[in-house]
């Protein structure tokens, strides 16, 4: 039923997820934020080789979570936000339609546990009279 | 206000969703409001502005459930049903489930556990789904089925429930 459009946005999806399940990855993403950076220096923070962080570098690329700038030769890295954004969107609505549920969950139950305790009293305070009239 | 500690919503693998969230409650209390229809009418509601006016549930492996939800706005219907697979009172139930105008294709299996510690309770729901695109296109369902209203209206309704909780 869906349209085309849907399905590449889903594969698009897909492999955004795939690429965040790393956090060698996440890492690389977190320091992009703070700006462009290049290669040697995304690779500082890890005891990883170049051809490891490059090989995570393209995952990302693939993925479409980062580009390479065109200026100057050392070609530094860019954090691309859109479908970040998008995948944080789509988990978001889920998230917040259960969350409402549970909410009201959570009322219910603490509802629940009053009258319980309630009843407890009660079957107390009757055995007691019962006790009492024998 | 945000207890994401608390919950958590993740795509597991290909094909499952698995909501873990936890409560406040002995596991008896919150399994009964998942499988006693006058509880579960209270708090599966839908969005905002939707009530449930029909849960019928035959809590037996075998047995059949429905729910249907209604739109208090303008009268719209959504239907759900299924058939219980296992049901361990008080901490596991499996049932499929399929919505009457499924805009995915199969049944889903619907596993839920509930794990009790010091007066708290875990639930861990896993939903199993067909294929990956099913999956993938539940989570979007909320928007999609047209039972999500407003968010905005929703965000608005969402810290009076906070509070509501904080002073319960």
């Amino acid at each position: 039923m869906e349209p085309i459009g849907y399905i590449q946005a889903s594969a698009r999806l897909d492999a955004t997820f795939a690429a965040l399940a790393d956090p060698t990855r996440r890492a690389i993403l977190a320091r992009l934020a703070k700006g462009d950076a290049s290669v040697t220096a995304l690779a500082e923070p890890f005891s990883m080789s170049q051809p490891a962080i490059s090989k995570h570098l393209k995952v990302l690329q693939r993925a479409g979570l980062i580009s390479r700038t065109r200026e100057a030769q050392r070609r530094p890295r860019r954090l691309e936000v859109a479908p970040l954004r998008d995948a944080c969107l789509w988990l978001e609505n889920y998230r917040r339609f259960w969350e409402l549920q549970f909410r009201r969950l959570d009322s219910l139950l603490q509802e629940l546990q009053d009258g319980d305790a309630e009843k407890k009293r009660l079957r107390r305070k009757k055995r007691h009279i019962e006790g009492r009239s024998r | 206000m945000k207890n994401s500690a608390t919950f958590q919503i993740t795509a597991q693998g290909d094909r499952e969703i698995v909501v873990t969230r936890v409560f406040d409650a002995p596991r008896r209390l919150v399994f009964d409001a998942y499988t006693k229809p006058e509880l579960v009418k209270r708090w599966l509601l839908g969005p905002d502005g939707w009530s449930m006016p029909v849960c019928e549930i035959d809590l037996r492996s075998g047995g059949r459930y429905r729910y249907v939800w209604k739109s208090d706005t303008d009268g719209r219907e959504m239907g759900m049903g299924g058939i219980y697979r296992e049901v361990v009172p008080p901490d596991r139930i499996v049932a499929t489930e399929k919505f009457d105008e499924a805009w995915y294709p199969g049944e889903a299996l619907d596993t839920i556990v509930l794990v009790e510690q010091g007066g708290k309770t875990t639930m861990t729901q896993t939903i199993l789904y067909d294929s990956r695109a099913t999956r993938d296109a539940v989570l979007k369902s909320p928007m999609q089925t047209g039972m999500a209203a407003s968010y905005n209206r929703l965000e608005d309704f969402l810290p009076s429930l906070g509070r509501d909780a904080l002073s319960a």
